[in-house]
């Protein structure tokens, strides 16, 4: 039998949040909301069992009511939404656990919210507030009134194969074979494949042409970033030069060759970055993006980001310590006339994003301590989605030697049909049509069967029970097992692999990228003890096959061969590309600046990119595994903005030794200068590692390049010069890049985001207890400004503000490394207080923020260096930081610092925000000839306009 | 020197056991992390411990609220070895989702026989928050092994979005009041130092961050031996785990209760 269980919760928030939000989308009759949570249950269970069930876990006996079998009468309009089938849905497996734990007979579950809209609602009113709030027709179905239950499972099916015949094609077939299959080719691709196919005398099947898109697919093999390209780039001046570069992932890989420290223990060989921690210890990190899901399924995309970057962790045998994020917006006020037909808007993406981050990261158990938001119109078609992780594993125990007849085994999560086509999918643009056909490639996450993985691998690991080991993400098995069995070869059955429903064909099997998942080599003999060792933590394990050592991916289910392809023709097959990029500097344009005033820095204060992020940190656990030495909000009213985190791992007591995580991103820079976005950001990363106590000669660093259609040469173009920055950039800081990623084709009807490169820093802090942050200051205290200003506003918070079109924007430190050589060792010696970098809004902002973190009042005079009103206060050139130091140590500091640094002032024991100019370049003479008050605001006022009033 | 053994089970989901199992080590407990499915098959006993530490954790990602199958495995499959435990006035202490669990399986406030009144609910914002917040150690708690520690405060962090303490009517919360079954209270934060008098927070958010009845964090049952609290005192047992501020409020004094009453 089949029943229906209502369960609503007497004072519901998630009603409240209905209605507080459909007036942001133009709903104004809705008066209250009642969300019940709807379970159909399908199976031999009687009525006093469901009693029974409602009791023991259903319905909570302080605050929820139900009802059995009777749908509650509505006040309002009734709408009612439930997962499509095949998403993820770990109510309805619990509930099916719970009964059987009960001893029930076995049931089915299907679960659905039912929403009662109460209010003066027109029919249009009800379809907007669900399709803009309640539901998302990618992954869910939603109706008004009752929605019939759509129980798990399929029909199972007789596994076939499909013959696709490519003998014979034209150019224009294969173009168009390869739009329908969504397999992200282009036709020179498709003319190899071909005539691969010729060659062997036979026609490629589904899955073996499934099989050769994912892995040539721009998301897992990188082809623009290996590509031959001829860059020609055009000087503002007219100049023009033409370059020709031999790939630009060997080009970061060669200054990481030419740097190579010796704590430097991988880079760019595996699923993430390795450098040491200590003697014994080494750090793994990695950032990931996860930008077209993101797009499309706000919570399930960012979900799934942090789950697969976790698993990248995994896929160098390390223990998953902490997660990063920084994310790019649409404007959260953007109108809804502006706002393309197939997007969603940025709040309802920023609100998912954010939403799906904390869930995963939270119920991982892993702190989320370090990230950025930022807003830019160029963003509402392709939000960007940048999920980090941190681990640690033993020096020397991640293993890389899969052998001949070692296991091929998975584990870790059931295979669905969601995500099929994820690597192909975001290797394109979208338009108003994706949701449509690429619907599958966005799934929710689960993260209690990726922290099952998580125990498995740390205990396998220690144990020696694999050899080789990868995590399976974009492509599946197809692209793990394909990837992994590259110099041996592999033959695999997945006829025995457990499905989540039945009726998937091979294809759908070998490609589907149900999350979750983890492929090992296992030496037979050790199997049996991985198995032991999965049971005991409730993961399951499948073995798939074995390497064979004949060079060949073999996949079949049961009898039915499924793919029968040599790997040197998966894995060199592919022709490496040929392509154009053009750059054109922007002509340097007067602006005409106006002065700066109170006002002028109380908005930038509440500019959406400086205001205080609480809103949406606070959502994430900062704080989870008892390490976290920096944390995301510091000072006495824990709000002020840290500049890094510092964390200290669990079952590292035995030194002093902790791990700085910071990022550096300057996408407005980068509309004018790409070459110098790259440089700026790996200062702002460097920068902000430092000022909580970094070591600057202790950094490596990560690239995440989101760009546009890079066969357009103008995003090519821009690319380029962005690679360019980064390896004149590793040089001249001695920073190695040791892993990263690139997101192409982040395009919306044919519109580029705005190319944006972010850098991401792995550092030491030598000793935790002299880890800072912005707050550490007491009235009494002198202020010191490390770095001289630009006039050169091009890129900067203040040129966006105004509208002032500047387009020259700072230029890169030639020699960075010795400031902040001289800042950490005053840190490191214990004379400097508070530390906070000058980035968005320049040193009013950063001034004006320490302040609001330590909640004292500051009296500063900037030094003019030459420079106009407005740029003295608010430029963002680089290498800048505001240090707060005893009075008592004044000579020490000054010594420490020698010319990297100008007194500026003095922490106050007032409410009162302070600043002034001077023309004198001697700090004594400049804080006594300094012009009369520029900018005076109370600590009230600067928390207001910082927190938007509302805490 | 005796090192007390005390269980920190660890189902699907658990992940603040590591930290927790730290705390305990800090305070002279021998903890010993075990999976739950070692308690049921008989590998590992719960009678052959101590003290029972339930840490925080999302056990079977909460997906049919916050602690639910975890106190239906706990009532279905080890009913009568934790009744024993509880008889027996061995301390239990469970933290955030160990809290959640107690109190979902009926033994705090308890007891587990009549019909439950008190339950942890969604945060009254609507989500998951996670900030440092200030708790006492109730003086009205007269009974249970944090009686010595009574008056004390700590500073620690939360992390949940379902750690509203809710009533079945506002009588029921009197009546826990007079049995002094309130463990602990959330108070008044701010730079103040908690060496000057502090104030309950009457409700006032962040102060009490989810709002829970009576700014109550944490409870215990009616002989005291059961407690739990939503706060994590467990990331706060060494000095550099505090934000900058004041040098007060570590948690470690309520887990060196916890040893010492399991010794």
């Amino acid at each position: 039998m089949t029943l229906r269980i209502d369960v609503i919760a007497s004072d519901d928030p998630d009603g409240a949040q209905v209605v507080d939000a459909a007036p942001v989308i133009g709903v104004e009759g809705l008066d209250a909301c009642h969300v019940y949570r709807v379970y159909h249950l399908d199976g031999a269970i009687d009525h006093d069992e469901v009693r029974q069930l409602c009791a023991a876990v259903l319905v909570d006996p302080v605050v929820d009511r139900h009802t059995i079998d009777a749908v509650p009468t509505p006040l309002g309009r009734a709408v009612e939404v439930a997962p499509m089938p095949g998403v993820t849905d770990p109510a309805a497996r619990e509930l099916e656990r719970a009964a059987a734990q009960l001893g029930f007979p076995p049931i089915r579950v299907s679960t659905a919210r039912r929403y009662d809209l109460v209010g003066a609602l027109s029919d249009t009113d009800v379809a907007v507030l669900t399709r803009r709030l309640l539901a998302n027709d990618t992954i869910e179905r939603s109706a008004e009134g009752e929605l019939e239950p759509s129980f798990a499972g399929e029909a199972a099916v007789d596994a076939r194969v499909e013959t696709v015949v490519l003998t014979g094609l034209s150019d224009d077939e294969l173009a168009a074979l390869s739009r329908e299959r969504v397999l992200s080719l282009d036709v020179n691709e498709m003319r190899v494949i071909q005539a691969h196919f010729e060659r062997e005398g036979r026609a490629p099947n589904d899955a073996e042409l499934e099989t050769l898109a994912q892995t040539w697919s721009e998301h897992c093999v990188h082809k623009t970033f290996r590509a031959r390209i001829e860059l020609t780039h055009t000087a503002a001046d007219g100049t023009v030069s033409v370059t020709e570069h031999d790939g630009l992932l060997p080009a970061l890989r060669e200054v990481t060759e030419e740097l190579d420290p010796w704590w430097l223990r991988s880079a760019f060989v595996d699923d993430a970055g390795i450098i040491a921690f200590d003697d014994e210890l080494d750090l793994a990190f990695k950032v990931e993006t996860h930008n077209h899901p993101s797009a499309l399924e706000p919570f399930g995309g960012a979900n799934t980001g942090v789950g697969g970057v976790v698993r990248d962790i995994l896929g160098v045998s390390a223990r998953p310590i902490a997660c990063t994020d920084v994310l790019c917006f649409g404007p959260s006020d953007l109108p809804d006339e502006q706002l393309p037909t197939g997007v969603l808007h940025p709040r309802r993406i920023r609100d998912g994003v954010v939403g799906g981050i904390g869930d995963y990261g939270n119920k991982l158990g892993l702190p989320t301590v370090n990230g950025a938001v930022i807003y830019h119109e160029g963003y509402v078609g392709n939000p960007l989605v940048y999920c980090g992780a941190l681990g640690l594993l033993p020096h020397g125990s991640h293993p890389t030697d899969a052998r001949v007849g070692d296991r091929v085994v998975s584990i870790g999560g059931r295979v669905g049909r969601d995500g099929i086509h994820g690597a192909t999918f975001s290797s394109a643009g979208m338009d108003a049509s994706t949701v449509d056909s690429v619907g599958s490639a966005v799934q929710i996450g689960d993260p209690i069967t990726e922290k099952g993985c998580i125990e498995v691998v740390e205990r396998a690991r220690d144990a020696g029970l694999y050899t080789a080991i990868t995590d399976c993400g974009a492509g599946g098995f197809s692209s793990a097992v394909g990837e992994m069995g590259e110099e041996l070869g592999v033959r695999i059955d997945l006829a025995g692999v457990p499905l989540k429903y039945p009726g998937l064909q091979p294809w759908e099997i070998w490609l589907s990228e149900a999350q979750e998942r983890i492929v090992m080599a296992v030496p037979p003999e050790k199997l049996a003890e991985l198995e032991a060792l999965c049971d005991a933590w409730d993961v399951e394990l499948t073995d798939l096959g074995r390497f064979t050592g004949d060079r060949r991916l073999v996949v079949t289910h049961g009898e039915l061969g499924v793919v029968d392809m040599p790997m040197e023709f998966l894995h060199d097959g592919l022709p490496r590309r040929e392509m154009r990029g053009a750059w054109t500097d922007p002509a340097p344009r007067e602006i005409t600046a106006p002065g700066f005033d109170a006002g002028l820095l109380l908005t930038l204060l509440g500019h959406p990119d400086v205001a205080s992020k609480e809103d949406i940190v606070r959502r994430y656990d900062h704080e989870v595994r008892g390490g976290t030495v920096v944390r995301p909000f510091v000072g006495p009213a824990a709000d002020g903005p840290a500049d890094a985190a510092v964390l200290k791992p669990l079952g590292t007591a035995h030194n002093d030794i902790a791990a700085v995580v910071s990022n550096g991103i300057c996408p407005r820079v980068g509309v004018h200068d790409p070459w110098a976005m790259a440089l700026l950001a790996m200062d702002e990363a460097v920068r902000n590692l430092v000022a909580v106590g970094g070591d600057p000669d202790r950094v490596a660093v990560l690239d995440n390049f989101c760009w546009g259609d890079p066969t357009k040469p103008d995003r090519l173009g821009s690319l380029v010069r962005a690679v360019q920055g980064c390896t004149d950039g590793a040089r001249r800081y001695r920073m190695p890049f040791i892993s990263g990623k690139d997101s192409l084709f982040n395009e919306f009807d044919g519109r580029a985001i705005p190319g944006t490169l972010l850098i991401s820093a792995v550092g030491l802090v030598h000793d935790l207890h002299r880890a800072i942050d912005s707050a550490g200051m007491v009235p009494g205290d002198d202020l010191w400004l490390v770095g001289e200003g630009t006039p050169a506003l091009g890129g900067s918070l203040v040129d966006a503000v105004l509208g002032l079109g500047a387009t020259e924007v700072p230029r890169p430190l030639d020699d960075p490394l010795p400031r902040y050589r001289a800042v950490h060792a005053a840190i490191a010696a214990g004379l400097i207080r508070a530390a906070h970098d000058c980035s968005d809004g320049g040193i009013a902002v950063a001034v004006a923020e320490m302040a609001i973190a330590a909640r004292c009042g500051v009296h500063v005079v900037v030094p003019r260096d030459g420079l106009g009103p407005l740029a003295a206060f608010a430029n963002e050139g680089p290498g800048r930081l505001v240090l707060a130091a005893a009075r008592q140590d004044r000579d020490a500091v000054a010594a420490a610092l020698g010319v990297h640094a100008r007194r500026i002032g003095e922490v106050m024991d007032d409410d009162r925000i302070v600043m002034r100019v001077s023309d004198a370049s001697d700090d004594a003479e400049g804080l006594e000839r300094a012009s009369a008050t520029i900018v005076e605001v109370t600590l009230a006022e600067a928390v207001a306009a910082f927190t938007g009033g509302d805490r | 020197m005796n090192r007390p053994p005390i269980l920190v089970p660890h189902a699907s989901g658990t992940n603040r056991d590591g930290e927790a199992a730290q705390a305990i080590e800090l305070a002279g407990g021998d903890a010993r992390i075990v999976h739950i499915n070692e308690l049921r098959n008989g590998s590992v006993r719960i009678g052959d411990h101590a003290a029972i530490l339930l840490p925080g954790g999302f056990s079977y990602g909460d997906a049919l609220g916050a602690g639910g199958r975890l106190a239906l495995e706990l009532k279905t499959w080890f009913a009568d070895e934790l009744g024993a435990f509880v008889d027996a006035g061995k301390p239990m202490l469970g933290i955030c989702n160990g809290f959640q669990v107690l109190v979902k399986a009926g033994l705090l406030p308890g007891p587990a026989s009549v019909r439950r009144e008190v339950t942890l609910t969604e945060n009254a914002r609507g989500h998951f928050e996670c900030r440092w917040v200030t708790l006492r150690v109730d003086v009205g708690v007269s009974s249970s092994w944090l009686a010595g520690a009574a008056g004390t405060v700590v500073r620690c962090p939360i992390a949940h979005g379902e750690g509203r303490v809710a009533v079945a009517d506002r009588s029921v919360a009197q009546e826990m009041e007079d049995r002094g079954l309130v463990a602990f209270r959330y108070m008044h934060t701010g730079a103040a130092p908690i060496s000057s008098p502090l104030e309950p927070a009457e409700g006032a958010y962040p102060a009490n961050p989810n709002g829970s009845a009576n700014d109550i964090a944490g409870l215990c049952n009616e002989s005291g031996s059961v407690v739990g609290l939503m706060p994590h005192p467990e990331d706060h047992v060494v000095s550099w785990q505090r934000p900058s501020g004041p040098e007060e409020g570590s948690g470690l004094p309520i887990f060196a209760a916890f040893v010492e009453a399991a010794g």
